[in-house]
């Protein structure tokens, strides 16, 4: 019996990167690091940026990957910003490592809560709930005023020096390179959960979930883990991003990020990890130019992406420059 | 000594609000039987299926898989004792390849499926065990293509292939020859007739001459409650098969 | 206390009717279409300003600025199913999310450049100024007055929808539609048809409710997830539903509001967790599993 070799079969390997182009991989690595060099000032931006890429990749899982159309995110995002920011603002604990894993924790058992009350609902109640979660904690926060601040937000919080050595300093270095390796790691681990058998099953549920079952699967169980998995690193996203500036907003729990994060995440295109990279500073340098002369004018323009992305252009940014560049190959002689 | 049926629907009822679709039925398939189960236009045939499958619960009565009752087991758990089934309608992961599409079912039945920082490609056998069911449907040279590029009849017989990839001691065929054009259903039929001999099969089916060709014996469903059974001979004679169907036909 | 126990009957039950008549376009044409319609409160809101817009600029009385709104959105409402809604029918769930944020965002846009960023005040004719006694307590006129016309709307789509040929035909689209399409229903116009008079509804809602859903424009935003409850606790595609589900929310939480104001949504929010927990349908759902 003839098999076909590996390379003549795609479908064993998930991402369409032949080997060749793999060195394409560490191109946006590089550029991040090449930005920093070239002009240091800009760490800070870069670090949010970095932020909320992390945060849109632990969504991709959910909604590229499983189809889970969630409108609360934020909630496990704030859940992270709000345990690292207490901790350390009442002086518990400052460790940032130590802060970061308890955050992760607190939002991976806030997932797993919520998942387990939302996830055998489907559509429209669905979503309901989503946004119910995130408004649920959102008003928690801004009622227990105490312990998180409310709307002031939690300010002037203080961690201590990245593994004793780094202090976080005012021009952001060491917060640059914590979020660019906090970003780095998160990558790593997602895409080797998006190239396992689970993972693989999470877009067999995407797919079909009626077939899932009749093959096997737990459905419930298997999308309640996915779940967790991805409450638990936007909850990462939520701590270093606490760290990293010193203040948790009461912003972080809100329907209005978990709606943003969302958008960039479909800007850039769902179901391929890669889409966070791109989306996440096309939205916050369309953001910073449009909003800046007039918030109405954010509004509308994010309504007409927006609209122009799902009737025209669906799958983002990344699936367009795809679109052209296979265009490109098929013009090239030979 | 009489054998365990591998299969056995006891007492089966199953009411939507006040319509009763499935009456009383009982029925056993041994290991390796081949069986038909046909009956006219909302005779209950699909509803039936679902009810061994675990889609459905029964309302009353019980299913027993190798005499273990298993009438409150979903179709996840019923799938992994040993239930296979297609279904009317093609049901497959239309965006992943006819590969990838066996692979899910070969790794959720060996319960790899929660296996989350192993890269999917590490498991050789299992990609081996694909490219052999593939193979056995004909379609090994098109592993690569998503199915949902894969005509109506190809589809059906990947899906044949996804079931088998879970090793069922029970295979559930709803229709497979639906929707195919009769030239091509000779292929369905020898690739069901080529099932390995110990898996019980029950095809359900309006074709006749696929039917007739098929089975060990055969099971009239009308209206939800079991007419008639009996080897294909009988059930060519039986005076009230005939007048169900052919009052059907008028 | 039994003063108190009757106010919170009255807010509560007139706020429910508010969110019944601005919610149950969208458990329709969910039902009927499966389409996430995440938009639905633009309707209310332009409902709303188009009301407010009239009185306050042309001198309409009340009722005909709040009937001129109405037929304004409700064409409005049409003409948009026509051109994009119908585009997305067969679309995934995200698809139809973005697209109706996309409705959201532009509309906010809009609201804010015609009529600015703060709240439209309005003007209520003087008869439902007053307050009227009732039962030992003191019930402010408008409030009586959203209870009964919102009864009489709740009873008058019950009978529509129980009792009319078009009932009948979306009751038949909603249960299954390839069936209504095989014994000749044309869909397609019913799906129009419905969604133009759920858009309707929305604006009477939002004309109507003004005085307490304020019109400015977070108001799609703002208010959507009390349309998102009422529709997902009352059930997809149906009329009872949601009424219940407005009705209670409505009173949960001006029950509240009342006697613990520091929980603010929590007690609403957990009690629509649990319900959903236990009946993942909602209370009334008509459409087949």
């Amino acid at each position: 019996m003839t098999r076909p070799t590996d390379t003549a079969l795609p479908g064993k390997g998930m991402p369409a990167i032949p080997a060749s182009k793999r060195w394409l991989e560490a191109v946006p690595w590089l550029l991040a690091l090449g930005t920093y060099a070239a002009a240091p000032q800009y760490a800070p931006l870069l670090t949010q940026i970095f932020v909320m890429i992390l945060f849109a990749m632990s969504l991709d899982l959910l909604v590229g990957y499983t189809g889970i159309v969630t409108l609360g995110h934020a909630a496990q995002f704030g859940t992270g910003a709000y345990v690292a920011g207490i901790l350390a603002a009442r002086g518990w604990i400052t460790d940032p490592t130590m802060t970061a894993v308890i955050a992760m924790v607190a939002a991976g058992c806030i997932g797993l809560f919520f998942g387990s009350l939302m996830l055998r609902t489907k559509g429209l109640a669905f979503l309901m709930l989503s946004v119910a979660s995130g408004m649920f904690l959102y008003e928690i926060a801004n009622k227990a005023t105490g312990i998180t601040g409310g709307d002031d937000g939690l300010q002037g919080v203080v961690f201590s020096p990245l593994l004793g050595l780094w202090e976080f300093d005012f021009r952001g270095t060491t917060a640059f390179f914590y979020s660019f390796v906090m970003l780095f790691l998160t990558f790593i681990f997602l895409r080797r959960v998006v190239n396992s058998p689970f993972g693989w099953s999470l877009r067999g549920l995407r797919e079909n979930d009626l077939r899932m079952s009749a093959i096997g699967c737990h459905n419930y169980r298997r999308r309640l883990t996915a779940y967790t998995i991805a409450s638990t690193l936007a909850g990462l996203a939520g701590a270093v991003q606490a760290q990293c500036t010193g203040f948790v907003a009461l912003n972080s729990l809100s329907f209005e990020l978990s709606g943003a994060v969302l958008i960039m995440l479909i800007l850039g295109g769902s179901g391929r990890l890669y889409g966070a990279m791109f989306g996440v500073p096309i939205y916050m340098f369309a953001q910073d130019y449009l909003a800046k002369r007039d918030p109405t004018n954010w509004f509308l323009w994010q309504g007409i992406i927006l609209l122009i992305l799902v009737l025209f252009a669906r799958g983002g940014v990344l699936s367009l420059a795809e679109r052209g560049f296979h265009a490109c190959c098929r013009r090239r002689p030979g | 000594m009489s054998e365990l049926p591998v299969l056995e629907a006891r007492e089966l009822n199953k009411a939507f609000g006040p319509i009763a679709v499935t009456r009383n039925v009982n029925m056993s398939l041994m290991r390796g039987e081949r069986r038909a189960l046909i009956g006219p236009n909302g005779a209950g045939k699909t509803t039936f299926v679902n009810l061994l499958s675990g889609r459905l619960r029964p309302t009353t009565g019980n299913v027993f898989l190798n005499g273990i009752d298993v009438s409150r087991a979903d179709e996840a758990t019923r799938s992994k004792l040993g239930i296979g089934r297609t279904f009317q309608i093609t049901s497959l992961f239309p965006a992943l390849t006819a590969h990838e599409n066996i692979f899910l079912a070969l790794a959720e039945s060996a319960g790899f499926g929660m296996h989350i920082l192993r890269s999917a490609r590490s498991y050789g056998s299992l990609h081996d065990r694909a490219d052999e069911l593939l193979e056995k449907v004909g379609l090994l040279g098109a592993a690569a293509t998503s199915v949902q590029q894969f005509p109506y009849g190809q589809q059906r017989l990947i899906e044949i292939a996804v079931a088998l990839a879970l090793e069922p001691k029970v295979l559930l065929l709803d229709e497979p020859a639906a929707g195919i054009p009769t030239s091509e259903r000779d292929l369905i039929l020898d690739i069901v007739k080529a099932l390995p001999s110990d898996i019980a099969v029950l095809l359900i089916d309006h074709d006749m001459d696929l039917v007739f060709r098929f089975a060990q014996r055969i099971t009239v469903l009308v209206q939800g409650a079991i007419l008639v059974e009996g080897s294909p001979a009988e059930i060519a004679a039986d005076q009230s098969v005939r007048d169900v169907y052919l009052g059907e036909r008028s | 206390m039994s003063s108190t126990l009757i106010n919170i009957l009255f807010f509560g039950l007139s706020y429910g009717m508010i969110l019944y008549m601005t919610s149950v376009g969208l458990s329709i044409t969910m039902g009927l279409m499966g389409f996430v319609n995440l938009a639905h409160g633009v309707f209310a809101m332009l409902g709303g300003y188009a009301t407010v817009t009239l009185m306050n600029s042309l001198g309409v009385p009340f009722f005909p600025a709040l009937l001129a709104a109405c037929i304004m959105v409700t064409v409005l409402g049409f003409v948009l199913e026509r051109l994009l809604y119908r585009r997305l029918y067969g679309a995934t769930e995200l698809d139809q999310v973005l697209f109706s944020m996309a409705l959201i965002f532009i509309s906010v846009a809009i609201a804010r450049i015609f009529w600015g960023p703060l709240a439209q005040p309005i003007a209520l004719p003087k008869y439902l100024h007053g307050h009227i006694d009732l039962i030992g307590a003191t019930i402010p006129t408008y409030r009586l007055f959203l209870l009964v016309f919102g009864s009489v709307v709740a009873a008058a789509l019950w009978l529509g929808f129980d009792r009319t040929l078009f009932g009948a035909r979306v009751r038949a689209a909603v249960e299954d539609h390839a069936m209504a399409e095989a014994v000749g229903i044309n869909t397609d116009r019913l799906f129009a048809l419905t969604f133009g008079l759920g858009t309707g509804l929305a604006a009477l809602g939002g004309g109507l409710g003004a005085e307490i859903l304020a019109i400015s424009p977070g108001y799609p935003l703002q208010y959507i997830i009390f349309f998102l409850i009422v529709v997902a606790v009352g059930g997809l595609g149906s009329i009872k539903g949601p009424l219940y589900a407005s009705l209670i929310i409505g009173l949960a939480d001006t029950a509240t509001k009342y006697i613990m104001p520091e929980a603010g949504m929590i007690f609403v929010f957990a009690f629509v967790f649990l319900l959903l927990r236990w009946r993942p349908q909602g209370i009334v759902s008509r459409r087949k599993g």
